[in-house]
């Protein structure tokens, strides 16, 4: 017991920021220590408030079924009604002008209220605050399939390729360079175009199923790296199949990579579907996204610039949060990350170490 | 190494040969190229559904189908490649030989700023980790990864565009954008240079204060009416690139360097009226050739004049800013363009279009004046795309450098005493160029296809309309040619990265990884 305090004493009194980091994470295991390290990311933190707030806003705003299950949706209009254009309260010769408000009255705004339609209409009456919804949807459902879809794919061709190397890793990986050929762009307009009458959920599946090449590479390179570790020849020794030493020894090891790499698929995803949608190929009219939402209102800029901010800026904040989410996770996973210390953590650790000696 | 690389290309060719086989059958299985005439109402659609039968070769099943258009394709190996033919009769061949060079006209500068100063960026922001600056340049450039083109494109054409046109009109800076400005500038250089409290507050009035004036002058005079840089100006350019340059290049320290950098100042002061004479003169190509040969010349010569031990670093400096100071002329002589260029009738003072890749009615004939045209149609593409693209290179660079100067060989470089400026710039940029280098031959490959959307929003006819054009109209044989190409610059651009990198670092070995 005493020899242990004193070894506390010593790692605190040597006093660099080694110490102080080593104490903070002293007696926790892994996952705590991600935890720890990715709550403490603030940009991480607040986008991972706004997307969760962001999706269950805009999931329960319109009416909803699933199988024999009906959502009422807490927005009062549909986004296929067709409603009357407003024109009071708009400028001179514009119609459907938002009502939107957040100038408070004591500052000489209108006070803050949504009003009729927040977002205004488009032109031909819908009302633009559900429309912008229903394409939020779309381009936030695509993202996740296409995230699911091709985390998983890559995962499992990396980790099959770097596990077991040889002829199998060849032709998978000749497989990925076939597939990388050919830029998701152009394979998501050929399909697309010719099929896209076949709904979101079709369009999601076959990105999903190109999106997954980079993925793979970054995992079977960490499989080859892990499986030269000692502790997989001490599981291999110790009579562990293939099985289990992928899935309880190497691939815990790897999960670091595989979140951080689809958090970033995923950013990329929501930004190739509304790109395939803004160019006509990805999400197809009667339904919206995004993309097809700014296309099809991008020369209404000038005149009702509402129409084109929007989705827009939808976008962005879903694109914008995953990104910083992912970046979050990759300082948590790093194992050589250290966070920066603050003047007052120095000094509290200058405090302790004087204590420790005092009671020496 | 030969094997290596004869085994890489076999593999290669296999891929295309397998995935264009795919996107070929996907294509043609997925719509019927003559269901639009199938339904019209012409008098003779019977004999225009026999035609393009006959020239697209409809008779033979898909699969089939490929392999005919295969052989074309492998006419390449006996010098006569054939892409077969568009549904509008014309040969595919001279369709692509027509877009690539708009694409790649579109494409090339931005990606080399994008570089450049994402680079640059990238590396300030490592060297200050955890600064407001870098946070700040870790926020934008989160921010311009989250940007979708087609939407940055539109406020481009509004902001950039319209407004700045407008502001040409009338080119008087008002009062609340000098104070912005000035205090982006203040607020952007102290960040950068960094210190004590004392020199940054210094920095930030320095800097503030000098773009306020000079801001002011250039509003005063009206200077963006009638822009150019004039020899005083010019010579004060140069003078800071000489300094900068030889900064980078050798440090201030090494006086050899910094005087041949000086003396290249002088030269560009000297050459200014000769060379505004030779930007007149007739038979342009030839000039411009011996004025580029001289340039090189000159700089490669005149350094050896200053020392007479260790010239290659001294030359170098040399070179690179000579090279600068070359552009610099070049502005300056656009510059003096701009006035002229603004009066003609077809542009008549709104000289930044949203659309099109040249103005067809601007008088062919007048190098300067087609050349600053095609540069203004340039701008608002080049901006969007740098938006996008420069965000990628911030971040890795960034991260690069930061593991670079992780590295035991840094904390060597710096224990045995050298100068922080040798320890970053010789052993640290270098040493990040490595991975980055790979990353930027795999860019420039994605160059020609990568444009689709920007070159629809900017009116571009490239390599993204011939593509936009084949899926729309079913165009089978422009589909694949305009994929085979892209497809093919991918795949070889791997492979280039691939030697690129074990040439560059010896710790890799590209023929031993294979095995």
């Amino acid at each position: 017991m005493l020899k242990r305090k004193k070894n506390l004493v010593e790692t605190t009194n040597d006093g660099g920021e080694n110490a102080i980091q080593n104490k903070e994470i002293e007696g926790l295991s892994q996952g705590q220590i991600v935890r720890r390290r990715f709550v403490r990311h603030k940009a991480a933190m607040t986008s991972v408030f706004v997307i969760l707030f962001l999706i269950l806003a805009v999931f329960t705003s319109l009416e909803m079924k699933i199988g024999p299950l009906k959502w009422r949706g807490w927005w009062k209009f549909k986004y296929d009604e067709l409603l009357d254009l407003r024109t009071e309260g708009c400028p001179e010769g514009i119609v459907g002008c938002p009502t939107l408000s957040v100038v408070p009255k004591f500052l000489g705004g209108s006070g803050m209220h949504l009003g009729m339609h927040p977002f205004g209409q488009d032109d031909i009456g819908h009302d633009y605050f559900s429309l912008v919804m229903r394409g939020a949807q779309r381009s936030i459902y695509v993202m996740i399939v296409i995230g699911i879809l091709g985390g998983t794919i890559g995962t499992v061709v990396g980790a099959i390729s770097g596990y077991f190397r040889g002829w199998i890793d060849a032709v998978l990986m000749r497989f990925t360079d076939f597939i990388i050929t050919v830029p998701s762009i152009i394979i998501g307009s050929v399909v697309g175009y010719h099929y896209g009458n076949l709904g979101v959920g079709f369009l999601a599946f076959y990105l999903g199923l190109f999106a997954w090449t980079g993925l793979s590479r970054l995992v079977r390179g960490e499989f080859l790296k892990l499986r030269e570790l000692e502790f997989v020849d001490a599981a291999r020794v110790a009579g562990a199949s293939n099985r289990r030493i992928i899935f309880k020894h190497i691939l815990p090891n790897a999960v670091g990579v595989i979140i951080v790499s689809v958090t970033l698929l995923m950013s990329g995803a929501i930004l190739l579907e509304t790109a395939l949608s803004y160019l006509g190929f990805g999400v197809v009219a009667p339904d919206v996204s995004l993309g097809s939402l700014i296309s099809q209102y991008q020369d209404s800029f000038t005149t009702r610039p509402w129409l084109f901010w929007w989705p827009g800026l939808f976008i962005i904040t879903i694109a914008l949060s995953i990104n910083f989410i992912g970046d979050g996770l990759r300082d948590a996973f790093d194992p050589r990350q250290r966070r920066r210390l603050t003047k007052k953590d120095k000094e509290q650790a200058k405090v302790q170490a004087k204590i420790a000696a005092q009671s020496e | 190494m030969f094997a290596y690389i004869s085994r890489r290309l076999g593999v290669l060719f296999v891929i295309l040969f397998g995935s264009s086989f795919i996107l070929y059958n996907l294509a043609a299985i997925s719509g019927d190229p003559l269901e639009a005439l199938r339904t019209s109402k012409e008098p003779n659609v019977q004999q225009q559904i026999k035609n393009l039968t006959r020239d697209l070769q409809l008779d033979v099943p898909p699969p089939l189908r490929y392999f005919l258009w295969l052989r074309g394709i492998l006419g390449v190996f006996v010098g006569h490649i054939n892409f077969g033919k568009a549904r509008t009769g014309q040969s595919v061949t001279e369709l692509i030989w027509l877009a690539i060079p708009t694409t790649v006209r579109l494409v090339t500068g931005a990606t080399i700023i994008a570089i450049v100063l994402g680079i640059s960026i990238g590396i300030v922001t490592a060297l200050r980790q955890y600064s407001r600056f870098d946070y700040a340049m870790t926020f934008v450039s989160f921010l311009l990864f989250s940007l979708p083109i087609f939407w940055v494109a539109v406020l481009l054409k509004e902001y950039l565009a319209i407004q700045f046109n407008n502001f040409l009109g009338n080119p008087t800076i008002s009062p609340q954008w000098l104070i912005g400005l000035s205090l982006f500038s203040g607020v952007f250089w102290a960040a950068v240079i960094s210190g004590d409290r004392k020199r940054v507050w210094s920095i930030f009035a320095i800097a503030g204060v000098s773009t306020a004036a000079l801001l002011e002058i250039l509003s005063v005079t009206k200077w963006f009416a009638h822009p150019g840089l004039g020899p005083i100006a010019l010579f004060l350019l140069s003078v800071g690139v000489a300094f900068g340059v030889t900064h980078l290049s050798t440090g201030i320290s090494n006086r050899s360097a910094l005087r041949a950098a000086l003396a290249m100042a002088v030269i560009t002061l000297v050459m200014y009226y000769p060379n505004q004479w030779l930007f007149g003169v007739e038979n342009k190509k030839l000039v411009y050739a011996l004025m580029i040969i001289a340039l090189f010349v000159v700089s490669g010569t005149v350094p050896l004049l200053f020392s007479k031990i260790d010239r290659g670093p001294i030359i170098r400096t040399s070179i690179l800013s000579a090279f600068l100071m070359g552009l610099l002329t070049v502005i300056d002589k656009l510059m003096q363009t701009w006035k002229p260029y603004m009066e003609t009738d077809a542009v008549y003072f709104r000289p930044i279009p949203t659309i099109g890749q040249v103005n067809a009615l601007l008088e062919p004939g007048n190098f300067w004046m087609n050349f600053l045209d095609i540069l203004v149609h340039l701008f608002l593409p080049t901006t969007a795309l740098l938006l996008i693209s420069f965000a990628g290179y911030v971040r890795f660079s960034r991260g690069t450098l930061l593991e670079v100067l992780n590295q035991d060989y840094i904390r060597t470089a710096r224990a045995k005493g050298l100068t922080e400026r040798t320890v970053i710039m010789r052993h640290a940029f270098r040493n990040t160029m490595i991975p980055l280098t790979t990353i930027m031959v795999v860019d420039f490959a994605g160059i020609i296809g990568g444009a689709i959307i920007t070159e629809r929003i900017f009116g571009w006819i490239g390599m993204g309309t011939l593509f936009n054009q084949a899926i729309g109209s079913l165009d089978l044989n422009l589909l694949m040619g305009v994929f085979l190409i892209t497809g093919f610059m991918a795949v070889s651009a791997n492979l280039v990265a691939d030697l690129l990198y074990s040439a560059l670092d010896p710790r890799i070995r590209a023929v031993s990884r294979s095995k």
